[in-house]
C-alpha cells in the first residue's frame, strides 16, 4: 500500500509543474476577464492590457506545457488527468480538471498563440473603438473558453467551455450591434450554433448513460473523456445502437460549431465582427471547436460511425466533410467581399479536417488544424490590415480594392505566401497537412472522397487566385484607387462607430490614399506568414520530418484505434499538384479577363448567358438555403407552433386558470358568508358577549367595601368546606 | 386526649375572629379579627400535631405567628396610611376599590 503511494507519487513528480498545472491556462484569461470588466475603464489602456497580459501568460504556460509534454513523449503519452470533484448529485460525480494529451497540448499551444497575436492586432485595429474595453473582455474570455474546453477531463466541462464560446461569439459578432445587420448575424450565428447544441447535450446524455457500467469500473463515470474513449474501443458489450446514436448526435453538434454543410450558413454571416474576431473565430478557436469533439472522442466515432469498416465506401463525417469542401468551396467564386470569400474558404478546409477524421486520416486532419490556423489567421489579418490602410474600411473587393501590391507590400507578401499555404502549393504549409488527408483517403479506399479532396483542392486555387487578382493586382478601384465616398460608408462592414476619433488618431487615412499599415499590425503579419511558410515542416512526410507524428499525435497508442496510413510519394501527389496548378492558370486567365480592363468576350457572361447567369443567381443566393431555413422551415415550424401555442394558450391554459379562478371564488364567498361570518366571528363575538354580560352580573358584588369582600370570601370558603365535607363522605 | 376541646375552642375562636371582620368598622378590630382566625388555626395545627404525635404541626404554627406578626406589621402601616390621607379608618367609607 505504501510502496504503490509512492510510486503514484513519484510518478505525479516525474510529470512536471507545468503538465500539472495546465489547468491555470483557461483560468488566467478568465480571471483577466474578470478584472477588464470590473475596472478595465479605469486602467490606462482601458484594459487591453490586461487582455494581451493574461493570453500572452497563458502562451507562456502552454509553452511549458508543450515542452514538458515533449520532454515526457520519449518516456511516456499517458495521458495527464488532474480532477477534482466539482459537485454531486443523484450519487453522479460531476468533476472538473483537465485531460492532457497530445491532441490538447497542441490545441492549447495554437490558441494561445494565435490569440496573443489576433490581442496584439486588435490594440491596433480598433483603437479609439467606441467599446473597446469590452471588446477586449469578451475576446479573452473566447480564448478562455476554447482554452477550457480544449484540457476539459469530463463532457460537462467541455460543453461549459462550448457555450462560454458560443456566447463570446455572439458578443464579437454583434460588436458593433447598432447596425442591425450585425445584430441579426450575431443572433444567426448563436442561433445556428445552438440548433447543434441540442445535439451535444442529447449527445453527452447518450453516451454518458451507455458508458457509465463500464466507467465505474475504473472508478469514473460515463462523462470522463478517457473513460468515454476506453470503452467506445474495449468494451465489446457496448451496445451498437448506442455507439451510433451517440456519435450521430455529437456529430450534429459538431456540425453546427464546424459550420458543416447544413448549419454552415452563419459562419460567413459571422463576418459582421471586427476582424481580429473573424481571424480568431475562424482560425484556431470556435470553428476548431467542432473538429476537435470529433477528434477528442475519436475512438467513439470510429466505433460509432463505422471509419474504416472494409467495404464501407461513406460513413456520416466523411460525407458532411466533403459535400462542405464543395458547396462553399463554389460558393466563394461569387462573393465580392473578401471576408466573405475567406469564410468560404474556411468552410471549405473545415471540411477537409472533417473528411479527414471520416477517412480515418487522424493526424493529418489534426496537423491540417494547426497549419490552417496560421494561414487563415494571417489571411484574415491581411484582410483587415487591407480595410483598414488600404480600402478605408470597405471589404468590397470589386469596388474599393485592385492593385495594393504595390502599396501595401508587407500585406501583399503575407497575402500571398499564405495563399500559396492555403491552396496547399508543395513546400508551403498547407501542402503537408491537406494532402496527406488526400492521400490517405486514397489509401483507405474511399474514392469518392479523394476525388472530393482533389476537386476541393482546384477550387481553393482558383478562387483564391480570382480574390488575390482582385484584391493585389489589376486596376485599382473605389477607395483603393484614393476615391474617397462616403456613401460606402452606410453599406461596407466593418465600418469603425467612432470614426472621426480614428481619423483624429489617424490622420493620414484614406485622404492619403492607401499605404502600408502600422507595426502592431504587419508584426503579427509577418509571424504567421513566416509560420504558414514552415509550420508544414514539423509533419512534413516527403522529407521524412515526422516531429509531429512523434510529440503529439495520440494515434497507435492506448486507447485508440488502429489506423492504416499512406506512405508518401510524389506520384500520389501529383494530381493535387497538377490540378492546383491548372486551378491556377484558369481561375488567373478569367480573372484577368473578368475583372482587367481589356475586352474579353467573358466578361459580363453571366449576364448574357442563360444557364450560367442561372447558376450565378444560385450561388449568389447561398443555393437558396438561408431562404430555406429562414422563409420554409422558420416558418413552417415556429408560425403554426405559435398559433398553436396561441390557442391553447387562450382556451385550455387561461381557461383552466380562469375555472380555477372563478371557483375559487365561489369557494372563497361560501367560506366567507358561512364560516367566517357565523362560526368564527360568531365564537368571538359570543365569547365578548358572554364576558360583557359575566361582567355587569357580578358589577354590584365589587362594592369596594373589605368586610363585604371578607364575608363573600368566607361564605365561599364555607361552600367550598361543605362541598368537600359532602364529597369525602 | 382533649383534642375535641382543642378543635371546638378553635372553630370558637375562629367564628369570632369571622365575625369581628366582617361585622366591624374599625380596621384595627378587622386586624385584630384575623389575628384571632389565625390563633384558631393554629390551635388546630398544634391539635392535630399532639394527636400524630408529629412535630409538623409544631414548627408549622410557629412559622404562622411569625408570619402573622409580620402581617400585622404591614396592616398597621396601611391603616396609618389611610388615616393620614383620610382622616378615617372606618372601613365602610374606604369604597375607592368599587368596581
Amino acid at each position: 500500500m505504501l510502496a504503490a503511494e509512492q510510486v503514484a507519487e513519484h510518478a505525479a513528480e516525474h510529470v512536471g509543474w507545468f503538465l500539472d498545472h495546465a489547468f491555470l491556462i483557461p483560468l488566467v484569461p478568465a480571471v483577466a476577464f474578470a478584472i477588464i470588466i470590473l475596472v478595465g475603464k479605469r486602467l490606462p489602456m482601458k484594459g487591453s492590457e490586461v487582455g494581451v497580459a493574461s493570453i500572452f501568460a497563458s502562451l507562456v504556460l502552454a509553452v511549458g506545457v508543450a515542452y514538458q509534454w515533449i520532454e515526457r513523449s520519449h518516456t511516456t503519452v499517458e495521458p495527464v488527468i488532474r480532477k477534482v470533484v466539482w459537485w454531486q448529485s443523484g450519487g453522479v460525480e460531476f468533476s472538473v480538471g483537465q485531460h492532457i494529451d497530445g491532441l490538447s497540448v497542441v490545441m492549447l499551444l495554437l490558441v494561445a498563440f494565435i490569440s496573443t497575436l489576433v490581442q496584439i492586432y486588435s490594440l491596433e485595429y480598433l483603437r479609439g473603438d467606441r467599446r473597446y474595453t469590452h471588446f477586449f473582455a469578451a475576446l479573452t474570455l473566447f480564448s478562455g473558453g476554447m482554452l477550457m474546453m480544449v484540457l476539459a477531463e469530463n463532457m460537462v466541462q467541455l460543453i461549459l467551455g462550448w457555450e462560454i464560446m458560443g456566447l463570446c461569439s455572439f458578443m464579437l459578432i454583434g460588436h458593433w450591434w447598432e447596425e442591425e445587420t450585425n445584430s441579426r448575424a450575431a443572433l444567426k450565428a448563436f442561433w445556428t450554433v445552438r440548433v447543434g447544441d441540442i445535439g451535444l447535450l442529447v449527445g453527452t446524455g447518450i453516451v454518458f448513460f451507455g458508458a457509465s457500467a463500464f466507467a465505474q469500473e475504473s472508478g469514473s463515470n460515463g462523462f470522463s473523456i478517457a473513460a468515454i474513449n476506453e470503452w467506445a474501443l474495449n468494451d465489446t458489450s457496448a451496445s451498437r445502437t448506442v455507439l451510433l446514436w451517440g456519435s450521430v448526435a455529437l456529430f450534429i453538434a459538431c456540425i453546427g460549431k464546424s459550420g458543416q454543410f447544413p448549419l454552415h450558413t452563419w459562419l460567413p454571416d459571422a463576418m459582421a465582427g471586427p476582424t481580429p474576431v473573424s481571424s480568431l473565430l475562424h482560425s484556431s478557436t470556435m470553428v476548431v471547436a467542432g473538429v476537435f469533439l470529433v477528434a477528442r472522442l475519436y475512438p467513439l466515432f470510429h466505433t460509432g460511425l463505422d471509419i474504416n469498416v472494409a467495404g464501407q465506401q461513406f460513413n456520416l463525417i466523411a460525407v458532411i466533410g466533403g459535400i462542405t469542401i464543395i458547396i462553399a468551396a463554389a460558393l466563394a467564386f461569387v462573393q465580392t467581399d473578401i471576408k466573405k470569400v475567406l469564410a468560404y474558404s474556411t468552410v471549405s478546409q473545415l471540411g477537409y479536417m472533417m473528411m479527414g477524421l471520416g477517412v480515418g486520416a487522424f493526424t493529418p486532419a489534426v496537423f491540417h488544424v494547426f497549419t490552417h490556423a496560421f494561414f487563415k489567421c494571417c489571411l484574415f489579418l491581411c484582410a483587415g490590415s487591407v480595410a483598414h490602410s488600404g480600402s478605408h474600411h470597405s471589404f468590397e473587393m470589386k469596388k474599393d480594392m485592385g492593385g495594393l501590391a504595390r502599396k501595401m507590400p508587407i500585406t501583399a507578401a503575407c497575402w500571398i505566401i499564405s495563399t500559396l499555404a492555403l491552396c496547399g502549393v508543395p513546400f508551403f504549409s498547407g501542402f503537408f497537412s491537406k494532402d496527406e488527408i488526400i492521400d490517405n483517403a486514397h489509401h483507405n479506399g474511399y474514392t469518392v472522397f479523394w476525388i472530393v479532396g482533389l476537386v476541393g483542392a482546384f477550387m481553393t486555387t482558383a478562387y483564391m487566385t480570382r480574390a488575390t487578382y482582385l484584391t493585389f493586382f489589376g486596376v485599382a478601384r473605389g477607395a483603393a484607387a484614393g476615391v474617397h465616398h462616403d456613401d460606402s460608408h452606410a453599406v461596407a462592414h466593418d465600418v469603425h462607430d467612432t470614426h472621426d476619433v480614428h481619423d483624429a488618431n489617424d490622420a493620414h487615412d484614406a485622404h492619403a490614399g492607401p499605404h502600408e499599415s502600422p507595426a502592431l499590425i504587419t508584426v503579427p503579419l509577418v509571424i504567421l506568414a513566416v509560420l504558414a511558410l514552415t509550420a508544414g515542416y514539423l509533419n512534413a512526410a516527403p522529407f521524412h520530418l515526422e516531429k509531429f507524428t512523434e510529440w503529439f499525435a495520440t494515434e497507435g497508442r492506448e486507447p485508440f484505434p488502429e489506423l492504416a496510413h499512406a506512405t508518401f510519394e510524389w506520384v500520389n501527389a501529383m494530381p493535387s499538384i497538377v490540378l492546383v496548378a491548372a486551378g491556377f492558370i484558369v481561375s488567373l486567365f478569367i480573372s484577368r479577363g473578368l475583372y482587367g480592363e481589356k475586352a474579353f468576350f467573358l466578361k459580363g457572361i453571366t449576364k448574357r448567358s442563360r444557364p450560367l447567369r442561372a447558376g450565378y443567381t444560385f450561388l449568389y443566393n447561398k443555393y437558396y438555403l438561408d431562404a430555406l431555413y429562414e422563409n420554409v422551415i422558420v416558418r413552417a415550424v415556429a408560425y403554426p407552433i405559435s398559433k398553436a401555442t396561441y390557442w391553447i394558450n387562450q382556451n385550455v391554459i387561461d381557461r383552466t386558470v380562469d375555472q380555477v379562478g372563478l371557483t375559487g371564488q365561489s369557494v372563497g364567498n361560501w367560506v366567507y358568508r358561512n364560516i367566517d361570518q357565523r362560526v368564527v366571528d360568531g365564537a368571538v363575538n359570543g365569547s365578548g358577549a358572554a364576558a360583557r354580560g359575566t361582567g355587569s352580573a357580578l358589577r354590584p358584588i365589587q362594592s369596594g367595601k373589605v368586610n363585604q369582600y371578607g364575608a363573600l370570601l368566607f361564605g365561599a370558603a364555607a361552600i367550598g368546606a361543605l362541598v368537600l365535607v359532602i364529597v369525602n363522605t | 386526649m382533649l383534642i375535641n376541646e382543642f378543635l371546638l375552642l378553635g372553630a370558637v375562636l375562629f367564628c369570632i375572629g369571622i365575625y369581628g371582620v366582617i361585622a366591624r368598622k374599625n380596621a384595627v378590630m378587622v386586624l385584630m379579627a384575623i389575628e384571632l382566625i389565625l390563633n384558631a388555626v393554629n390551635l388546630n395545627l398544634l391539635a392535630f400535631a399532639l394527636r400524630n404525635g408529629s412535630p409538623d404541626g409544631h414548627v408549622f404554627a410557629l412559622y404562622v405567628i411569625a408570619v402573622a406578626a409580620a402581617e400585622v406589621g404591614v396592616g398597621l402601616g396601611l391603616v396609618l396610611l389611610i388615616y393620614r390621607n383620610k382622616r378615617t379608618i372606618a372601613l365602610d367609607e374606604l369604597s375607592e376599590m368599587k368596581g
